[in-house]
């Protein structure tokens, strides 16, 4: 038994315009990521293996790939006779209403005020990790704080408006700055924050009264001498998705055991959807080695240091390099793949050759025939 | 209230598959793994939702733990519903008594009431013994098309085989005349499926009566079957020509899941119009380092293969280690196989660990007395310790120490 109770909140659309090549049809919550999963999976698990039971995934926009892979939320143990998954999409169409995290959560003030859990848990989706928010949750409790935000040490990643944060031994926060500066390595916000129900909705009530949308600025950043803001460093892996090229290099330090052991820990485990694909089979051509593969692929080429999706077929006498392949494409029979993305059913005809660089993966888009 | 259904299915789950040995020590048989990530029941309860039957019995008796914890609501089939759905009927007491369910017709007999309140018009019985995909309805049409009170499903086997079956003898129309149990001198090819699909008021009315013989041993192919034909109901064979496979012995349950090696054998997994459906593990996807080889293998997630796999089927959540060399074997999930290690024609059951440079099974070709060889078969939980030897036909359900060798007659 715990001694809080603590409600979720995601963000399924946030960032979605840091990386479009993914996230031009579909949210960056719904966004294909590690063989199997979406990016939605890593923080809706952390919430449910710290024993959160209610969460509402906020969205905006293009969420229709989102609500198929969430369904009842059966597959997180959310599908609930009390509480479980609330879908949160736009209360209207008046686009005024959804400027910046304080607009959207405005307008599910009603599901906050149903909620009887005293505390809130934020979470966006472009950070990939599975850290304990359990320990997150305890920390914010025994720090007195009104907010506690998880951040990383290491390169701020390219992304508009990301905090970076200068703490004090207390980790207490003493400076907020919006946005990178050079090639900066600091402290930065992962986009997941701690704080008590009736706080969050006091302070959105507010600001959205002085016209004020924006949490980072105009909450965090303005009110930082008289709010107590925590820092809370993640101690676990942290993978920032803010462009084509972070989400290929992700993808592919799924590669190392470290990696996946971080992402992946035992007690803690990482739920998505489940799908009936048959076991991965191997063919009597089949060279695969250094891969990530996901059920029901069928492989009987060459391939090396590559992601491969549920469903995906990779004919005979194919090679495939430094690729990420999602869900149900097929490569034909000759074809020569390295570096590349390759979306959702993408399928590429026998003897095609492409190349991208490690630098600058090519993205094949989603339905596309090669 | 429920509502009425047309075809109810009963599927006896009960039997232990005692020629499984050490594999079905705690589990039934319909709860055997197979496949890389089913088990033996899966097949005729996917057959089930895919036919369009929505109700499902299911008769357990025997280590029913595991197998009720697997069927749990029904969900991974699509059958928990409202009133229909998938229901374990265990033996139970009564005010007059209780009994354990004597004989297949006494399992259904003893759920007349489960029946009974879906009202249905047919009843088809199924066995949790075999692998294949059936389109049941295409049955039911013939067994009304027929007019007939009952329908058993019959394959055609070789001629050569015929003996080790239950051989049905038919007229030119389909209609049965003769069983004839495991004939010396088999009259046709025909051989029971061990499917039947009856008219419910017929069935009803043998099952009371067969209930009221106190010689009757209460079993479908020795006692009710044959007194249906003996009054001369309508009994109609119909011909099923797709892949099935009794999975009662090591022997055949090694076959059947190399089977699935082989692309000329017609049973296709990932066929999504007939999907076979199972409660999935939900683990990471598998991971093949830089040091593996792996040729025509089935592989489910959350293995970590570091080794050599070739023509093997392997379970969720399997580690093979550098250097281990894994050839024509089947590893259930779980188990281990450390540096070095050699699994070859066996059959590693659950959480098996094989240690460092051990041997499990031998290949026939490295035999010269044949008759000595067979599938090797290593327990759920059993350690086989560092250079440990396993031979061929052996059954393991102690752990094999350090550098002991044990062979089938131990």
């Amino acid at each position: 038994m715990r001694n809080y109770s603590a409600l979720g909140l995601i963000f399924a659309n946030m960032h979605d315009e840091s990386f479009r090549d993914g996230t031009a049809v579909r949210s960056m919550g719904s966004l294909p990521f590690g063989g199997r999963y979406r990016l939605i999976d890593f923080p809706l698990s952390a919430m449910v293996n710290a024993g959160i039971t209610k969460v509402g995934v906020i969205t905006k926009s293009n969420y229709q790939s989102l609500m198929d892979h969430l369904g009842s939320g059966k597959a997180w143990d959310l599908s609930r006779k009390n509480e479980g998954l609330y879908f949160l999409p736009p209360r209207s169409s008046d686009d005024a209403m959804y400027q910046g995290r304080i607009g959207s959560l405005v307008d599910v003030i009603p599901f906050l005020n149903h909620s009887k859990e005293e505390l809130v848990i934020l979470a966006d989706c472009h950070m990939v990790t599975s850290m304990d928010y359990d320990a997150l949750i305890k920390a914010h409790v025994d720090s007195g704080a009104d907010v506690t935000m998880v951040c990383r040490h290491g390169a701020v990643p390219k992304l508009a408006d990301i905090p970076v944060l200068t703490m004090d031994a207390s980790c207490h926060v003493t400076d907020l700055l919006l946005g990178r500066i050079a090639d900066q390595t600091a402290y930065y916000g992962t986009g997941v924050y701690v704080m008590r129900k009736d706080w969050l909705l006091r302070t959105i009530t507010e600001a959205a009264a002085r016209n004020l949308y924006h949490f980072e600025r105009d909450i965090l950043q303005r009110r930082l001498d008289e709010l107590k803001i925590c820092g809370y460093v993640a101690s676990s892996l942290v993978m920032p998705i803010y462009s084509t090229e972070s989400y290929f290099n992700a993808n592919l330090a799924l590669l190392e055991d470290e990696v996946r052991s971080q992402l992946f820990p035992h007690h803690r485990p990482v739920y998505t959807k489940l799908k009936d694909c048959d076991p991965v089979q191997y063919g009597l051509h089949a060279e695969v080695t250094n891969c990530l593969v996901g059920d029901g692929a069928h492989v009987d080429g060459k391939v090396k240091n590559s992601i491969i999706f549920r469903g995906v077929k990779i004919s005979r006498h194919a090679q495939l390099e430094n690729c990420v392949v999602m869900q149900n494409v097929t490569v034909g029979d000759h074809c020569k793949l390295s570096n590349i993305i390759v979306d959702k059913n993408v399928a590429i005809r026998g003897g095609v050759t492409l190349q991208g660089s490690e630098s600058y993966p090519v993205y094949i888009a989603k339905n596309s025939i090669v | 209230m429920f509502r009425k259904q047309e075809c109810v299915a009963m599927l006896l789950a009960g039997g232990q598959g005692s020629r499984l040995y050490a594999l079905t020590r705690r589990i039934a048989k319909p709860a055997v793994p197979y496949g890389g990530k089913y088990r033996i029941i899966d097949f005729p309860l996917s057959n089930c939702v895919n036919s369009g039957i929505e109700t499902v019995g299911v008769l357990t008796q025997y280590q029913p733990l595991e197998l009720n914890d697997y069927i749990g609501s029904g969900q991974p089939w699509d059958l928990d519903r409202m009133d229909a759905g998938v229901h374990v009927l265990p033996p139970y007491q009564r005010n007059q008594g209780a009994d354990w369910y004597k004989g297949t017709a006494n399992a259904i007999y003893q759920n007349i009431d489960f029946i009974q309140r879906y009202d249905p018009e047919y009843v088809l019985v199924l066995s949790g013994d075999h692998i294949y995909k059936m389109d049941y309805s295409d049955m039911l049409a013939y067994h009304k098309e027929k007019g007939a009170d009952c329908t058993i499903a019959v394959l055609d086997v070789p001629k050569e085989e015929a003996s080790r079956f239950g051989i049905l003898n038919t007229n030119p129309d389909g209609s049965i005349y003769e069983f004839d149990e495991k004939p010396a001198v088999p009259k046709s090819t025909l051989a029971s499926m061990g499917i039947y699909i009856f008219t419910w008021e017929k069935l009803r009315k043998y099952l009371i009566a067969d209930e009221e013989d106190s010689t009757s041993q209460n079993d479908f192919g020795k006692n009710v079957l044959p007194a249906m034909l003996n009054a001369g109901e309508q009994m109609f064979a119909w011909r099923f020509d797709g892949y099935w496979k009794d999975v009662g012995t090591i022997d055949s349950l090694w076959e059947a899941n190399m089977d699935l090696l082989d692309p000329n054998v017609p049973l296709d997994l990932a066929d999504p119009t007939w999907k076979i459906y199972s409660r999935n593990p939900g683990m990471p996807p598998q991971y093949l380092s830089a040091t593996s080889q792996v040729q025509n293998s089935s592989i489910t997630e959350g293995c970590a293969i570091h080794g050599k796999v070739e023509s093997s089927v392997i379970f969720a959540g399997v580690t093979i280690e550098e250097g281990a060399e894994i050839v024509q074997s089947i590893l259930m999930p779980g188990s281990v196989v450390r540096k070095g290690a050699k699994v070859q024609y066996a059959i590693l059951a659950e959480d098996v660990e094989v240690g460092e440079d051990a041997v499990v099974g031998e290949a026939p070709e490295e035999i010269d007395d044949l008759s000595r060889w067979g599938v090797a078969v290593v327990a759920s939980g059993v350690k086989v310790g560092k250079g440990g030897k396993v031979l061929a036909k052996s059954m393991i359900e102690a752990d094999v120490k350090d550098g002991e060798e044990v062979s089938a007659n131990a």
